[in-house]
This record gives C-alpha cells, structure tokens and sequence, in this order.
C-alpha cells in the first residue's frame, strides 16, 4: 500500500485516495469541535489547549466570522485553515458585490467543499488537513443551519456533529441525547457534548452563538457558569439514580 | 450638474448630496441615494459617472468589509481614503474611474474627519470639501460662514443655505437633496431638502 501514497493523483489497485485518508487523520488528531443546531440558535464549541501558559490567548481564536451571518470552526491543520477562511471570506464579499445578496450558508459550504476538492485532484498539491463546522442562518428565510466539510470535499447538512479529537465519542452523546432546543438549552447541550471529551472549565472550552441579530463569543465567567450548572444537573441525576437503589435494600 | 458637498463640525461630519439620475436631458428620477454608507462609522458621497460611481462604490465598500472580517477591527477613516485614492490610481492610466468623492468618517481615536477625493486621485484631508458645478456656490457659501466646531444646527443652517444658493444660482439645479451624518454614534441619514415627491 506505501506505493500509492506519494502523488495524490493516483488510485491505490483497492479504490483508496490515500492522501485524502491520512488528512481525515491529521483532522482525527486536531482539536475538538462541536456544532449544534438549534430552532433560533445555532452552536459551536471548540477545545482549547489550556498548556500554553505564555500564549495571549486571545490571539488565538478558534471560532471565525466569514460574514456578518455565517460562523466556522475547525479541526485539524490550523495554517491550512487559515487559508481557506481567507478564501471563504473574500468569496463573501465577491458574492455580496456580484449579485447584491449575502450568500446562503450552503453556497459557502459548497464554495469551500469545492476547494477542499480541487486540492485532492491536482498535482503537486496536498489536500487541506481540516475538517469545518459551517453555522448560519438563510438571509431569507430565516433557518438556522450546520454544515461539516471535510478534507475529501464532501459536505452535508446536520442537526448536530462533532469533528477533531474523540468526535466519536461526542457524535455518540449527541445521538443518544439530541432534541430540538433553543436559546440557552442549544448552548448547554453543545457545552455537555464537548465536556464528555474535555477537561471541564471554562478555560478549555471556546463557545460561540450564533442568532439572528449575529455571532456572539461567550466570555470565560459565562462559560464557567454554565459548566456548574451542568455539573450541578449531573450531580442530582446521579443522586436521584441511587436514593431508590437504597430504598429497595 | 451633480452636486455634492460635506463639512467637519464638533464630533461629526456631514455630507450632502444632490438625488438626480440624469442622461442628457431626462431626469430618470430625483431620489438616488448617491451617499453610500461604508461600514458603522464611514459615508462616502460619490459624484460622476453613473456606472463608475456605483461599481468603484460598492468595490469600496465589500473591501473596506472584508477587510474588518480578516482583521477584527475596522479600517480608519484615513485608511479607506488612501485605499481609494489608491485604486483610483491603479486604474487611472488605463481604464479610469470617473468619480469623485467625498469621505466622511468618525474614528474614536481622532475624532471626524473629511476627504477629498477626486477622479485623478487627488487626495486631500479637508475641513470643507465640494464637487461639482454646485461647488462654486456651495464652497463660496461655506468659505463665507464656516467656522470650526460649528455644532450640528449650524452645519445644518450652512447645509441649506449652500443648497439655496445652488437652487437658485444654477441654472439646472437638481430638485431634490439628502444630508448625511457621521458622529461617534455612527453613520446615518439626517434628512432630506425636497422640491418634488419623487
């Protein structure tokens, strides 16, 4: 199998694109995110590194606007997103100038699966080792929407998903635990799938909402509430699991 | 026969501009919004070519976007200015614009501001600046009676007399005008001067 894997412009005998397979792993060990999909509110949650004691954190911010409705995350290779966000957001503003409307959440995705694509059948290139959470609501109609790209090109709409590290696990908690919410109750089931795979503390853990009126980054303290209030939810589930245990001894 | 004009005064500056979309001898209407709002804190009124000050506009104004999208902040007013003043070279030697503008802009550091901006790409930093064959009554009127730190009701009062003067003074005076304001509250339109309903 090593034979196939230098020029991605090559098939290996089995129908694999290797490239393409070990960028979904450089993806598998890049940060955790999350997106959730609300009725008014959409999502996203990223896992910061809390090693970097020097770091100015806020140099570093993992949750971006690419237009005043549209918001991404992502995992994996970060100078390669880097380029892609700049990509989208100059896309924005061409589309905005050309036909006088802001873009549809899933014209952006399209634009960057597309681009995502082009890089995984050209030659010399490497395809882009990021996988995206695409969060936003239709200028005109209203609906919120989530897309994930990966680094084969191919994007789908979702109602929750996680990429990056341990997005099993967290997929898994979202399917067992996924209902339609909104507002704060959207936010607490995004920060609980992210507490299944993170250390717990509002320092790990990078929020952002997205509603009508824009994006919104939640400072540290709210996050840090938040988290307690879960903690503390967590706390009487477990509690009310064992109080009739005792009882029937 | 477009005429646009713009003042500093104490915290803001103001812009205004003439509504009529002319060719040759029809008036198309006497309501186009020719003070186009940059971002939060920016106006640019535009004269010209009517094609050309709508493309190089808008051009402006999703660059001026993306740029606070890329960087988190906004671009200072001095900064779009030069911006423009810099396309506007760009293309002068091949395929000039055909516009001239009027920046106004409030940042918080430096407070209002005014640019002049013409189709060669001249660039000035002004305190009163007009376009126009309406220039050579409303520059007049403004030379005569502004002052610096004039509040927003004397700008105002010096708006409509420069605007009553090109009324009557030029010989195909345009019907209809908006004055535009920019302040630490932001950009936005003040009013309007009108002769007909359009």
């Amino acid at each position: 199998m090593a034979r196939y894997d230098r020029a991605i412009t090559v098939f290996s005998p089995d129908g694999h694109l290797f490239q393409v397979e070990y960028a979904l792993e450089a993806v598998r060990k890049g940060n955790a995110a999350v997106g959730v999909r609300g009725t008014d509110t959409i999502v996203l949650g990223v896992e910061k590194k809390s090693t970097v004691k020097l770091q100015d954190s806020r140099s570093v911010r993992k949750i971006v606007s690419l237009d005043d409705h549209i918001a991404l995350a992502c995992a994996g290779l970060k100078a390669d997103a880097r380029v892609l966000i700049n990509r989208a957001r100059i896309e924005c503003q061409s589309h905005r100038l050309t036909v006088e409307d802001p873009v549809t959440v899933e014209y952006i995705t399209r634009y960057i699966a597309g681009l995502q694509q082009k890089y995984t059948q050209s030659g010399g290139v490497r395809p882009f080792g990021l996988s995206t959470l695409i969060v936003g609501f239709d200028p005109y109609t209203g609906v919120p929407s989530l897309y994930q790209t990966d680094p084969s090109g191919t994007f789908s709409a979702w109602k929750a998903n996680a990429t990056g590290r341990n997005s099993n696990s967290m997929r898994e908690f979202l399917e067992k635990n996924y209902k339609e919410t909104s507002g704060q109750e959207t936010i607490k089931l995004a920060i609980r799938a992210l507490l299944e795979v993170v250390e717990s503390g509002g320092k790990n853990i990078e929020v952002a909402v997205m509603t009508k009126e824009g994006l919104r980054q939640l400072e540290e303290a709210e996050i840090d509430a938040i988290v307690a209030e879960i903690e503390a939810e967590k706390a009487a589930a477990e509690a009310a699991k064992k109080a009739p245990a005792s009882k029937q001894t | 026969m477009e005429c646009v004009f713009g003042m500093v005064g104490k915290g803001f500056a103001l812009v205004v501009a003439d509504t009529s979309a002319v060719n040759s001898i029809l008036v198309h209407k006497s309501n186009e919004d020719k003070i186009m709002i940059l971002d939060s804190h920016k106006l640019m009124g535009a004269s010209g070519e009517a094609g050309d000050r709508a493309q190089f506009t808008e051009y402006v104004q999703k660059n001026v976007s993306l740029y606070q999208f890329r960087n988190g902040i906004p671009l200072t007013t001095k900064a779009a200015a030069n911006f423009m003043r810099g396309e506007l070279a760009t293309a002068l030697r091949k395929n000039p614009y055909m516009v001239n503008i009027v920046l106004a802009g409030y940042d918080k550091e430096t407070g209002p501001s005014l640019y002049f901006i013409d189709y060669i790409a001249t660039l000035h930093k002004v305190d009163k600046a007009a376009f126009g064959y309406g220039s050579y009554f409303s520059l007049a009127m403004m030379d005569r009676h502004y002052h610096p730190d004039m509040t927003v009701e004397e700008a105002i009062k010096l708006a409509e007399q420069c605007i009553e003067e090109i009324r009557s003074r030029l010989v195909v005076a345009p019907q209809n005008f908006v004055i535009k304001i920019v302040d630490k509250d932001g950009a936005r339109e003040h009013s309007w001067r009108r002769t007909t309903k359009d």
